[in-house]
Protein backbone atom coordinates (compact mmCIF):
# COMPACT_ATOMS: atom_id res chain seq x y z
CA UNK A 1 0.00 0.00 0.00
CA UNK A 2 1.49 3.46 -0.69
CA UNK A 3 1.11 5.40 2.30
CA UNK A 4 1.91 9.07 3.19
CA UNK A 5 3.89 10.54 6.06
CA UNK A 6 4.12 13.64 6.99
CA UNK A 7 7.84 14.21 8.56
CA UNK A 8 9.82 16.55 10.27
CA UNK A 9 12.51 16.99 7.96
CA UNK A 10 13.86 20.57 10.08
CA UNK A 11 12.14 22.55 12.51
CA UNK A 12 9.29 24.22 11.49
CA UNK A 13 9.30 22.22 8.21
CA UNK A 14 7.07 19.25 7.62
CA UNK A 15 7.02 17.16 4.13
CA UNK A 16 4.67 14.62 2.80
CA UNK A 17 6.87 11.38 1.83
CA UNK A 18 5.26 8.20 -0.38
CA UNK A 19 5.97 4.85 1.59
CA UNK A 20 5.31 1.50 0.19
CA UNK A 21 4.34 -0.15 3.49
CA UNK A 22 4.12 -4.12 3.96
CA UNK A 23 1.00 -5.52 5.46
CA UNK A 24 1.77 -8.59 7.49
CA UNK A 25 -0.31 -10.94 9.07
CA UNK A 26 0.34 -9.99 12.43
CA UNK A 27 -0.50 -5.93 11.39
CA UNK A 28 -3.90 -4.05 11.39
CA UNK A 29 -4.10 -1.33 9.38
CA UNK A 30 -5.27 1.65 11.39
CA UNK A 31 -6.64 5.37 10.04
CA UNK A 32 -5.84 8.02 12.62
CA UNK A 33 -8.76 10.13 13.55
CA UNK A 34 -7.43 11.85 16.97
CA UNK A 35 -3.86 12.99 17.42
CA UNK A 36 -2.74 15.07 20.39
CA UNK A 37 0.43 17.17 20.59
CA UNK A 38 2.63 16.32 23.20
CA UNK A 39 5.72 18.56 24.41
CA UNK A 40 8.31 16.19 23.21
CA UNK A 41 6.96 16.68 19.87
CA UNK A 42 6.52 20.08 20.41
CA UNK A 43 10.35 19.94 21.37
CA UNK A 44 11.25 18.49 17.66
CA UNK A 45 8.96 20.80 16.25
CA UNK A 46 10.60 23.80 17.62
CA UNK A 47 14.23 22.24 17.11
CA UNK A 48 14.69 22.80 20.65
CA UNK A 49 16.25 19.33 20.89
CA UNK A 50 20.41 18.97 20.19
CA UNK A 51 21.23 19.55 17.05
CA UNK A 52 22.90 15.99 17.23
CA UNK A 53 19.46 14.55 18.47
CA UNK A 54 17.78 16.45 15.40
CA UNK A 55 20.61 15.42 12.98
CA UNK A 56 20.03 11.82 14.15
CA UNK A 57 16.00 11.57 14.31
CA UNK A 58 14.71 13.65 11.35
CA UNK A 59 12.93 13.03 9.04
CA UNK A 60 10.62 11.60 11.24
CA UNK A 61 6.77 11.49 11.85
CA UNK A 62 5.97 13.25 15.01
CA UNK A 63 3.15 12.67 17.02
CA UNK A 64 2.92 9.22 19.83
CA UNK A 65 -0.61 10.02 21.02
CA UNK A 66 -3.40 8.82 18.69
CA UNK A 67 -6.35 6.92 18.28
CA UNK A 68 -7.97 5.93 14.77
CA UNK A 69 -10.42 3.36 13.33
CA UNK A 70 -9.57 -0.23 12.17
CA UNK A 71 -9.80 -0.01 8.38
CA UNK A 72 -8.27 -3.38 7.36
CA UNK A 73 -7.60 -6.21 9.51
CA UNK A 74 -6.15 -9.39 7.49
CA UNK A 75 -6.76 -11.71 9.90
CA UNK A 76 -10.48 -10.27 10.38
CA UNK A 77 -10.57 -10.10 14.62
CA UNK A 78 -11.33 -6.86 14.54
CA UNK A 79 -14.36 -5.12 12.73
CA UNK A 80 -14.20 -2.29 10.22
CA UNK A 81 -14.52 0.90 12.30
CA UNK A 82 -13.05 -0.42 15.66
CA UNK A 83 -11.92 2.45 17.65
CA UNK A 84 -8.31 2.06 18.91
CA UNK A 85 -5.78 3.48 20.38
CA UNK A 86 -2.17 2.72 18.88
CA UNK A 87 0.51 1.94 21.76
CA UNK A 88 3.88 3.87 20.75
CA UNK A 89 6.42 1.51 22.82
CA UNK A 90 7.89 -1.10 20.86
CA UNK A 91 9.09 -4.32 22.34
CA UNK A 92 11.54 -5.77 21.01
CA UNK A 93 11.94 -8.71 23.33
CA UNK A 94 10.18 -10.75 26.00
CA UNK A 95 12.72 -9.71 29.10
CA UNK A 96 10.12 -10.26 32.00
CA UNK A 97 12.43 -8.94 34.29
CA UNK A 98 12.23 -5.61 33.03
CA UNK A 99 8.26 -3.60 31.71
CA UNK A 100 8.74 -3.20 28.36
CA UNK A 101 8.86 0.71 28.39
CA UNK A 102 12.20 0.01 29.70
CA UNK A 103 13.80 -1.91 28.39
CA UNK A 104 17.04 -0.51 26.16
CA UNK A 105 15.54 -2.70 23.11
CA UNK A 106 12.67 -1.06 23.09
CA UNK A 107 11.27 1.52 20.32
CA UNK A 108 9.44 4.68 20.20
CA UNK A 109 6.63 5.58 17.58
CA UNK A 110 8.27 9.37 17.17
CA UNK A 111 11.51 8.98 18.44
CA UNK A 112 12.97 5.95 17.25
CA UNK A 113 10.85 5.43 14.55
CA UNK A 114 8.44 7.47 12.61
CA UNK A 115 5.72 8.55 14.82
CA UNK A 116 1.34 8.28 14.15
CA UNK A 117 1.04 11.87 11.52
CA UNK A 118 0.59 9.29 8.35
CA UNK A 119 -2.69 8.64 5.91
CA UNK A 120 -2.72 4.84 7.18
CA UNK A 121 -0.92 3.20 9.95
CA UNK A 122 0.00 0.14 9.88
CA UNK A 123 0.91 -1.86 13.20
CA UNK A 124 1.43 -4.69 14.72
CA UNK A 125 -2.06 -6.13 16.34
CA UNK A 126 0.00 -6.40 19.83
CA UNK A 127 0.11 -3.01 19.73
CA UNK A 128 -3.30 -1.92 19.80
CA UNK A 129 -5.74 -1.15 22.42
CA UNK A 130 -9.46 -1.11 21.63
CA UNK A 131 -11.11 1.99 23.38
CA UNK A 132 -15.18 0.63 23.58
CA UNK A 133 -17.35 3.44 23.98
CA UNK A 134 -14.44 6.44 24.30
CA UNK A 135 -15.49 9.26 22.54
CA UNK A 136 -12.06 9.52 20.04
CA UNK A 137 -11.28 13.55 20.80
CA UNK A 138 -11.10 12.54 24.53
CA UNK A 139 -9.78 8.72 23.74
CA UNK A 140 -6.44 10.51 21.99
CA UNK A 141 -5.32 11.42 25.52
CA UNK A 142 -5.13 7.28 26.38
CA UNK A 143 -1.52 8.12 26.30
CA UNK A 144 -0.58 10.43 28.82
CA UNK A 145 -3.61 8.81 30.82
CA UNK A 146 -1.03 5.69 30.26
CA UNK A 147 1.96 7.09 31.42
CA UNK A 148 0.30 8.24 34.58
CA UNK A 149 -0.51 5.10 35.06
CA UNK A 150 2.48 3.12 34.92
CA UNK A 151 3.80 5.73 36.99
CA UNK A 152 1.26 4.55 39.70
CA UNK A 153 1.64 0.80 38.38
CA UNK A 154 5.38 1.36 39.58
CA UNK A 155 5.30 3.52 42.51
CA UNK A 156 2.29 1.67 44.27
CA UNK A 157 0.43 -1.48 42.60
CA UNK A 158 3.80 -2.97 42.33
CA UNK A 159 4.20 -2.93 46.04
CA UNK A 160 0.88 -2.86 47.01
CA UNK A 161 0.92 0.10 48.58
CA UNK A 162 -1.17 2.99 49.34
CA UNK A 163 -0.66 6.65 49.95
CA UNK A 164 -2.48 8.25 52.23
CA UNK A 165 -1.31 11.82 50.72
CA UNK A 166 0.37 12.48 47.23
CA UNK A 167 1.53 15.79 45.95
CA UNK A 168 1.79 16.72 41.81
CA UNK A 169 4.34 19.17 41.76
CA UNK A 170 3.18 21.05 37.81
CA UNK A 171 -0.32 22.52 36.91
CA UNK A 172 -0.02 21.36 33.02
CA UNK A 173 -1.24 18.36 31.06
CA UNK A 174 1.37 15.79 32.68
CA UNK A 175 0.59 17.51 36.35
CA UNK A 176 -3.49 17.04 35.20
CA UNK A 177 -3.20 13.52 34.19
CA UNK A 178 -1.10 12.07 36.57
CA UNK A 179 -3.18 14.05 39.61
CA UNK A 180 -6.43 12.07 38.14
CA UNK A 181 -5.44 8.80 37.78
CA UNK A 182 -4.27 8.97 41.63
CA UNK A 183 -7.22 10.31 42.76
CA UNK A 184 -8.82 7.62 40.88
CA UNK A 185 -6.84 4.49 41.15
CA UNK A 186 -5.98 5.30 44.68
CA UNK A 187 -9.72 5.92 47.03
CA UNK A 188 -9.27 8.10 49.88
CA UNK A 189 -5.75 9.14 49.04
CA UNK A 190 -5.65 13.24 49.82
CA UNK A 191 -4.08 14.20 46.31
CA UNK A 192 -2.80 18.25 46.23
CA UNK A 193 -1.55 20.08 43.28
CA UNK A 194 1.39 22.48 43.33
CA UNK A 195 1.58 25.14 40.55
CA UNK A 196 2.94 28.58 39.15
CA UNK A 197 -0.20 29.54 37.47
CA UNK A 198 -3.31 30.29 39.33
CA UNK A 199 -6.01 29.93 36.12
CA UNK A 200 -4.74 26.36 35.14
CA UNK A 201 -4.64 25.20 39.17
CA UNK A 202 -8.50 25.71 38.81
CA UNK A 203 -8.87 23.05 36.56
CA UNK A 204 -7.97 21.42 39.17
CA UNK A 205 -11.22 20.36 40.90
CA UNK A 206 -10.82 16.73 41.77
CA UNK A 207 -7.70 17.73 43.86
CA UNK A 208 -8.47 18.62 47.64
CA UNK A 209 -6.05 21.06 47.48
CA UNK A 210 -4.33 23.21 44.84
CA UNK A 211 -1.01 25.26 46.15
CA UNK A 212 0.71 28.04 44.26
CA UNK A 213 4.36 27.04 44.65
CA UNK A 214 5.06 29.79 47.47
CA UNK A 215 1.64 29.05 49.53
CA UNK A 216 2.31 25.09 49.81
CA UNK A 217 2.83 24.30 53.28
CA UNK A 218 6.48 22.52 53.44
CA UNK A 219 5.64 20.75 56.83
CA UNK A 220 6.93 16.96 55.63
CA UNK A 221 3.17 15.84 54.42
CA UNK A 222 3.53 13.77 51.55
CA UNK A 223 3.50 10.11 51.22
CA UNK A 224 4.77 10.24 47.78
CA UNK A 225 5.50 13.01 45.29
CA UNK A 226 5.19 13.24 41.51
CA UNK A 227 7.58 15.82 39.79
CA UNK A 228 5.59 16.99 36.37
CA UNK A 229 7.55 20.36 35.56
CA UNK A 230 10.54 19.46 33.76
CA UNK A 231 12.99 21.81 31.96
CA UNK A 232 14.95 24.46 33.62
CA UNK A 233 12.17 24.81 36.37
CA UNK A 234 12.78 21.15 37.46
CA UNK A 235 15.31 21.74 39.98
CA UNK A 236 13.43 23.94 42.05
CA UNK A 237 10.36 21.98 42.33
CA UNK A 238 12.01 18.81 43.31
CA UNK A 239 13.74 20.49 46.16
CA UNK A 240 10.72 21.63 47.10
CA UNK A 241 8.91 18.46 46.70
CA UNK A 242 11.94 16.79 48.95
CA UNK A 243 11.71 19.65 51.66
CA UNK A 244 7.61 18.54 51.57
CA UNK A 245 7.82 14.07 51.51
CA UNK A 246 7.60 12.39 54.63
CA UNK A 247 10.63 10.48 55.49
CA UNK A 248 11.22 7.26 53.05
CA UNK A 249 8.99 8.70 50.23
CA UNK A 250 8.65 8.04 47.37
CA UNK A 251 9.82 11.02 44.67
CA UNK A 252 8.67 10.15 40.74
CA UNK A 253 10.92 12.26 38.27
CA UNK A 254 8.35 12.84 35.05
CA UNK A 255 9.23 15.78 33.53
CA UNK A 256 11.90 15.92 31.00
CA UNK A 257 14.91 18.52 30.89
CA UNK A 258 17.67 18.82 28.73
CA UNK A 259 20.00 19.70 30.99
CA UNK A 260 21.47 17.92 34.11
CA UNK A 261 19.47 19.18 37.16
CA UNK A 262 20.35 19.95 40.74
CA UNK A 263 18.92 17.81 43.45
CA UNK A 264 19.81 18.56 47.23
CA UNK A 265 20.79 14.61 47.71
CA UNK A 266 21.90 15.84 51.66
CA UNK A 267 18.08 15.77 52.46
CA UNK A 268 17.58 12.59 50.00
CA UNK A 269 19.78 10.78 51.98
CA UNK A 270 18.81 11.94 55.51
CA UNK A 271 15.33 11.32 54.69
CA UNK A 272 15.89 7.97 53.33
CA UNK A 273 14.33 8.78 49.98
CA UNK A 274 13.05 6.68 46.97
CA UNK A 275 13.60 8.13 43.44
CA UNK A 276 12.15 6.87 40.50
CA UNK A 277 11.90 8.16 37.12
CA UNK A 278 8.53 7.58 35.19
CA UNK A 279 8.60 7.40 31.17
CA UNK A 280 6.48 6.22 28.35
CA UNK A 281 4.00 3.28 29.21
CA UNK A 282 3.08 -0.20 28.60
CA UNK A 283 0.33 -1.82 26.29
CA UNK A 284 -1.33 -2.99 29.86
CA UNK A 285 -1.42 0.43 31.63
CA UNK A 286 -3.73 1.55 28.06
CA UNK A 287 -5.93 -0.98 28.48
CA UNK A 288 -5.57 -0.04 32.63
CA UNK A 289 -6.75 2.96 31.93
CA UNK A 290 -9.43 1.98 29.20
CA UNK A 291 -11.17 0.11 32.08
CA UNK A 292 -10.41 3.09 34.67
CA UNK A 293 -12.18 5.30 31.91
CA UNK A 294 -15.18 3.72 31.46
CA UNK A 295 -15.91 2.26 35.16
CA UNK A 296 -15.63 6.00 36.05
CA UNK A 297 -17.00 8.54 33.20
CA UNK A 298 -16.38 11.50 34.97
CA UNK A 299 -12.39 11.49 33.53
CA UNK A 300 -13.65 11.60 30.18
CA UNK A 301 -15.25 15.06 31.22
CA UNK A 302 -12.19 15.90 33.14
CA UNK A 303 -10.38 15.22 29.80
CA UNK A 304 -12.25 17.39 27.50
CA UNK A 305 -11.89 20.06 29.86
CA UNK A 306 -7.85 20.20 29.54
CA UNK A 307 -8.57 20.46 25.27
CA UNK A 308 -8.00 23.52 25.08
CA UNK A 309 -8.05 23.62 20.88
CA UNK A 310 -8.96 21.10 18.23
CA UNK A 311 -7.80 21.50 14.47
CA UNK A 312 -8.97 19.99 11.90
CA UNK A 313 -5.76 18.99 9.58
CA UNK A 314 -6.39 18.74 6.01
CA UNK A 315 -3.14 20.26 4.60
CA UNK A 316 0.54 20.85 5.91
CA UNK A 317 -0.58 23.96 6.49
CA UNK A 318 -3.23 22.88 9.08
CA UNK A 319 0.13 21.03 10.70
CA UNK A 320 1.85 24.09 11.40
CA UNK A 321 -1.48 26.17 12.62
CA UNK A 322 -1.90 22.99 15.51
CA UNK A 323 1.92 23.33 16.51
CA UNK A 324 2.14 26.86 16.57
CA UNK A 325 -1.54 27.86 18.04
CA UNK A 326 -0.11 24.53 20.75
CA UNK A 327 2.34 26.85 21.38
CA UNK A 328 -0.03 29.57 23.34
CA UNK A 329 -2.72 26.82 24.77
CA UNK A 330 -3.05 26.16 28.46
CA UNK A 331 -3.31 22.61 28.05
CA UNK A 332 -3.36 19.81 25.11
CA UNK A 333 -4.01 20.36 21.09
CA UNK A 334 -5.76 17.55 19.39
CA UNK A 335 -5.57 17.87 15.37
CA UNK A 336 -8.70 16.07 13.60
CA UNK A 337 -7.30 14.34 11.12
CA UNK A 338 -8.71 14.23 7.81
CA UNK A 339 -5.67 13.86 5.60
CA UNK B 1 -24.25 2.76 -1.79
CA UNK B 2 -21.01 4.01 -2.34
CA UNK B 3 -18.98 2.74 -5.90
CA UNK B 4 -15.52 3.52 -6.69
CA UNK B 5 -14.65 2.79 -10.47
CA UNK B 6 -11.26 2.57 -11.48
CA UNK B 7 -10.93 3.16 -14.69
CA UNK B 8 -7.62 0.50 -16.00
CA UNK B 9 -8.38 1.24 -19.92
CA UNK B 10 -10.65 0.86 -22.39
CA UNK B 11 -9.79 2.81 -25.33
CA UNK B 12 -10.42 1.66 -28.39
CA UNK B 13 -7.32 2.82 -29.62
CA UNK B 14 -5.50 0.43 -27.96
CA UNK B 15 -7.21 -2.56 -29.79
CA UNK B 16 -4.55 -4.66 -31.34
CA UNK B 17 -1.93 -3.00 -29.37
CA UNK B 18 0.43 -5.52 -27.69
CA UNK B 19 2.07 -3.09 -25.47
CA UNK B 20 1.25 -3.81 -21.74
CA UNK B 21 -0.89 -0.93 -20.34
CA UNK B 22 0.68 1.24 -17.85
CA UNK B 23 -1.65 0.29 -15.22
CA UNK B 24 -0.07 -2.76 -15.50
CA UNK B 25 3.98 -1.66 -14.65
CA UNK B 26 5.44 -2.35 -11.35
CA UNK B 27 5.85 0.83 -9.02
CA UNK B 28 7.61 -0.07 -6.43
CA UNK B 29 6.77 -3.63 -5.45
CA UNK B 30 3.31 -3.79 -6.85
CA UNK B 31 1.90 -2.96 -10.21
CA UNK B 32 0.30 0.74 -10.64
CA UNK B 33 -3.29 -0.84 -10.80
CA UNK B 34 -2.63 -3.18 -7.65
CA UNK B 35 -1.45 0.24 -5.54
CA UNK B 36 -4.53 2.07 -6.41
CA UNK B 37 -7.22 -0.61 -5.88
CA UNK B 38 -5.84 -0.76 -2.38
CA UNK B 39 -6.14 3.18 -1.47
CA UNK B 40 -9.71 2.12 -2.32
CA UNK B 41 -10.18 -0.86 -0.37
CA UNK B 42 -8.60 0.67 2.22
CA UNK B 43 -11.73 3.33 2.91
CA UNK B 44 -14.70 1.93 4.30
CA UNK B 45 -16.81 4.05 3.17
CA UNK B 46 -16.43 2.37 -0.59
CA UNK B 47 -19.14 -0.19 -0.35
CA UNK B 48 -18.04 -1.88 -3.87
CA UNK B 49 -15.40 -1.53 -6.29
CA UNK B 50 -15.49 -1.82 -10.02
CA UNK B 51 -11.84 -1.86 -11.91
CA UNK B 52 -12.98 -1.91 -15.57
CA UNK B 53 -10.40 -3.49 -17.94
CA UNK B 54 -10.35 -3.69 -21.70
CA UNK B 55 -11.69 -6.97 -22.65
CA UNK B 56 -8.14 -8.29 -23.76
CA UNK B 57 -6.78 -7.93 -20.25
CA UNK B 58 -9.43 -9.31 -18.24
CA UNK B 59 -8.02 -12.36 -17.04
CA UNK B 60 -4.35 -10.72 -16.64
CA UNK B 61 -6.03 -8.34 -14.34
CA UNK B 62 -8.02 -10.85 -12.46
CA UNK B 63 -4.20 -12.88 -11.91
CA UNK B 64 -2.45 -10.09 -10.51
CA UNK B 65 -5.31 -8.96 -8.27
CA UNK B 66 -5.36 -12.47 -6.95
CA UNK B 67 -1.42 -12.63 -6.91
CA UNK B 68 -1.82 -9.39 -4.45
CA UNK B 69 -4.67 -10.35 -2.99
CA UNK B 70 -6.91 -6.99 -3.74
CA UNK B 71 -9.44 -9.37 -5.60
CA UNK B 72 -12.03 -9.36 -2.23
CA UNK B 73 -15.55 -9.78 -2.17
CA UNK B 74 -15.55 -6.16 -2.60
CA UNK B 75 -14.20 -5.81 -5.88
CA UNK B 76 -16.07 -6.63 -9.26
CA UNK B 77 -14.06 -6.47 -12.89
CA UNK B 78 -16.07 -5.01 -15.46
CA UNK B 79 -15.24 -5.23 -19.44
CA UNK B 80 -14.56 -1.88 -20.53
CA UNK B 81 -16.03 0.30 -23.11
CA UNK B 82 -14.49 2.03 -26.93
CA UNK B 83 -13.86 5.78 -24.76
CA UNK B 84 -12.97 6.64 -21.59
CA UNK B 85 -17.36 7.72 -20.90
CA UNK B 86 -18.50 4.44 -22.46
CA UNK B 87 -16.09 2.89 -20.05
CA UNK B 88 -17.44 5.08 -16.80
CA UNK B 89 -21.01 3.76 -18.38
CA UNK B 90 -20.29 0.30 -18.74
CA UNK B 91 -20.14 -0.03 -14.80
CA UNK B 92 -23.03 1.74 -14.23
CA UNK B 93 -24.55 -0.40 -16.11
CA UNK B 94 -22.80 -3.43 -14.52
CA UNK B 95 -24.44 -1.53 -11.44
CA UNK B 96 -27.54 -1.66 -12.82
CA UNK B 97 -27.66 -5.00 -13.66
CA UNK B 98 -25.85 -6.46 -10.63
CA UNK B 99 -27.85 -4.42 -7.41
CA UNK B 100 -29.94 -1.87 -9.42
CA UNK B 101 -29.52 1.98 -8.81
CA UNK B 102 -31.04 3.88 -6.51
CA UNK B 103 -30.80 7.84 -6.46
CA UNK B 104 -28.50 7.92 -3.71
CA UNK B 105 -26.07 5.75 -4.95
CA UNK B 106 -22.63 7.83 -6.64
CA UNK B 107 -20.46 6.50 -7.77
CA UNK B 108 -16.24 7.73 -7.42
CA UNK B 109 -14.40 7.28 -10.66
CA UNK B 110 -10.43 6.99 -10.82
CA UNK B 111 -7.92 6.59 -12.90
CA UNK B 112 -5.90 3.54 -12.45
CA UNK B 113 -2.54 4.89 -13.06
CA UNK B 114 -3.06 7.50 -10.09
CA UNK B 115 -1.86 5.63 -7.00
CA UNK B 116 -0.70 8.59 -5.54
CA UNK B 117 -4.56 9.31 -4.66
CA UNK B 118 -5.34 9.82 -1.21
CA UNK B 119 -7.91 9.05 1.79
CA UNK B 120 -8.58 13.06 1.85
CA UNK B 121 -9.02 13.01 -1.76
CA UNK B 122 -11.48 10.29 -1.81
CA UNK B 123 -13.14 11.62 1.41
CA UNK B 124 -13.52 14.59 0.12
CA UNK B 125 -14.77 13.33 -3.04
CA UNK B 126 -17.46 11.35 -0.78
CA UNK B 127 -18.87 14.11 0.90
CA UNK B 128 -18.92 16.88 -1.81
CA UNK B 129 -20.51 13.95 -4.36
CA UNK B 130 -23.55 13.15 -1.44
CA UNK B 131 -24.04 17.12 -1.09
CA UNK B 132 -23.76 18.20 -4.53
CA UNK B 133 -24.16 15.17 -7.20
CA UNK B 134 -21.37 16.13 -9.20
CA UNK B 135 -17.63 16.66 -8.27
CA UNK B 136 -14.47 17.43 -10.28
CA UNK B 137 -11.11 16.84 -8.30
CA UNK B 138 -9.06 19.95 -9.43
CA UNK B 139 -5.48 21.70 -8.62
CA UNK B 140 -5.23 25.75 -9.20
CA UNK B 141 -3.20 25.76 -12.67
CA UNK B 142 0.88 26.04 -11.63
CA UNK B 143 1.73 27.53 -15.49
CA UNK B 144 0.07 29.95 -17.14
CA UNK B 145 -2.39 29.10 -19.61
CA UNK B 146 -1.87 29.91 -23.29
CA UNK B 147 -4.36 29.62 -25.68
CA UNK B 148 -3.62 29.06 -29.97
CA UNK B 149 -6.84 28.19 -31.50
CA UNK B 150 -4.58 28.38 -34.61
CA UNK B 151 -2.02 26.13 -33.19
CA UNK B 152 0.43 28.50 -34.06
CA UNK B 153 -0.31 32.14 -32.58
CA UNK B 154 -1.25 32.95 -29.00
CA UNK B 155 -5.08 33.89 -29.27
CA UNK B 156 -5.47 34.65 -25.68
CA UNK B 157 -3.76 34.54 -21.99
CA UNK B 158 -6.78 33.98 -19.67
CA UNK B 159 -6.43 34.96 -16.40
CA UNK B 160 -4.51 32.14 -14.37
CA UNK B 161 -6.54 32.07 -10.91
CA UNK B 162 -9.70 30.95 -12.48
CA UNK B 163 -8.10 27.92 -14.50
CA UNK B 164 -7.56 24.62 -12.76
CA UNK B 165 -6.21 21.53 -14.00
CA UNK B 166 -8.40 18.59 -13.58
CA UNK B 167 -7.17 15.53 -11.97
CA UNK B 168 -9.49 12.46 -10.23
CA UNK B 169 -11.47 11.16 -9.05
CA UNK B 170 -14.76 12.56 -10.58
CA UNK B 171 -17.60 11.35 -8.81
CA UNK B 172 -21.46 11.32 -9.69
CA UNK B 173 -24.78 10.41 -8.27
CA UNK B 174 -25.13 7.34 -10.95
CA UNK B 175 -28.85 7.90 -11.68
CA UNK B 176 -28.32 11.26 -12.98
CA UNK B 177 -24.78 10.56 -14.80
CA UNK B 178 -26.56 8.02 -16.53
CA UNK B 179 -29.88 9.92 -17.10
CA UNK B 180 -27.69 12.47 -18.79
CA UNK B 181 -25.56 10.23 -20.36
CA UNK B 182 -28.37 8.77 -22.35
CA UNK B 183 -30.05 12.28 -23.39
CA UNK B 184 -27.14 13.34 -25.30
CA UNK B 185 -27.21 12.60 -29.34
CA UNK B 186 -23.97 10.52 -30.75
CA UNK B 187 -22.38 14.10 -31.71
CA UNK B 188 -22.20 15.10 -28.43
CA UNK B 189 -20.91 12.44 -26.93
CA UNK B 190 -18.02 12.29 -29.68
CA UNK B 191 -16.83 15.24 -28.63
CA UNK B 192 -16.87 14.43 -24.87
CA UNK B 193 -13.27 14.16 -23.53
CA UNK B 194 -14.22 14.20 -19.77
CA UNK B 195 -17.08 13.41 -17.52
CA UNK B 196 -17.70 16.26 -15.80
CA UNK B 197 -18.28 18.27 -19.28
CA UNK B 198 -21.49 15.42 -19.66
CA UNK B 199 -23.20 17.55 -16.38
CA UNK B 200 -21.67 20.85 -17.45
CA UNK B 201 -23.05 20.80 -21.22
CA UNK B 202 -26.71 20.09 -19.74
CA UNK B 203 -26.14 22.85 -17.24
CA UNK B 204 -25.44 20.93 -14.16
CA UNK B 205 -23.01 22.62 -11.69
CA UNK B 206 -20.27 20.44 -11.02
CA UNK B 207 -18.25 20.89 -7.74
CA UNK B 208 -14.55 21.45 -7.31
CA UNK B 209 -12.41 19.11 -4.99
CA UNK B 210 -8.87 20.42 -4.15
CA UNK B 211 -6.22 17.21 -5.32
CA UNK B 212 -2.61 17.07 -5.09
CA UNK B 213 -0.30 18.04 -6.98
CA UNK B 214 1.50 14.99 -6.70
CA UNK B 215 -1.64 12.83 -7.26
CA UNK B 216 0.19 12.68 -10.72
CA UNK B 217 -1.09 10.35 -13.89
CA UNK B 218 1.39 7.94 -14.86
CA UNK B 219 1.21 8.06 -18.90
CA UNK B 220 4.63 8.21 -19.99
CA UNK B 221 7.84 6.58 -18.60
CA UNK B 222 9.02 9.79 -17.10
CA UNK B 223 6.24 9.45 -15.09
CA UNK B 224 6.82 6.28 -13.94
CA UNK B 225 10.52 6.91 -13.33
CA UNK B 226 9.50 10.03 -11.32
CA UNK B 227 6.82 7.62 -9.17
CA UNK B 228 9.45 5.48 -8.44
CA UNK B 229 11.63 8.22 -7.45
CA UNK B 230 9.42 9.58 -4.59
CA UNK B 231 7.88 5.97 -3.36
CA UNK B 232 10.32 4.64 -1.06
CA UNK B 233 10.47 0.87 -0.36
CA UNK B 234 8.89 -1.64 1.55
CA UNK B 235 8.62 0.18 5.21
CA UNK B 236 7.55 -1.81 8.39
CA UNK B 237 7.18 -0.66 11.90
Amino acid sequence: MINQRYRLISPKIIRVDFTEDAIGEKDVVVRPQYLSICAADQRYYQGLREKAILDKKLPMCLIHEAVGEIVYDPKGEYPTGTLVAMVPNIACDNDETIKENYRLTSKFSSSSEDGFMRSLVTIDRSRIVECGNLKGRCASLLEPMSVAMNAYDVCFRKYNRHPKSIGVWGDGSIGFVVALVMKKMIPGCEVSVIGTNPEKLEYFSFCDHQYMIDTVPCMSQFDACFECVGGPASSKAINQMIDCIKPQGILSLMGVSEHPVEVNTRMVLEKGLTLVGHSRSSVQDFKDCVELMQSKPEISNYLESIISDEVVIRSITDMYEAFDKDRSNRFKTVMKWEM
Amino acid sequence: MIYAEILAGGSGTRMGNTDRPKQFLMLGNKPILVHTIEAFLLNPRIDRILVVVPNVWLDYSKDIMNKYNVYTDRVHLVVGGSTRNETIMNGCRYIESQWGITDEDIIVTHDSVRPFITQRIINDNIDACLKYGAVDTVIPAVDTIVESTNNETITNIPVRKYYYQGQTPQSFGIAQLTSLYNALTEEEKDILTDACKIFTMKGHPVHLVMGEGYNIKITAMYDLKLANAILEGHLHD
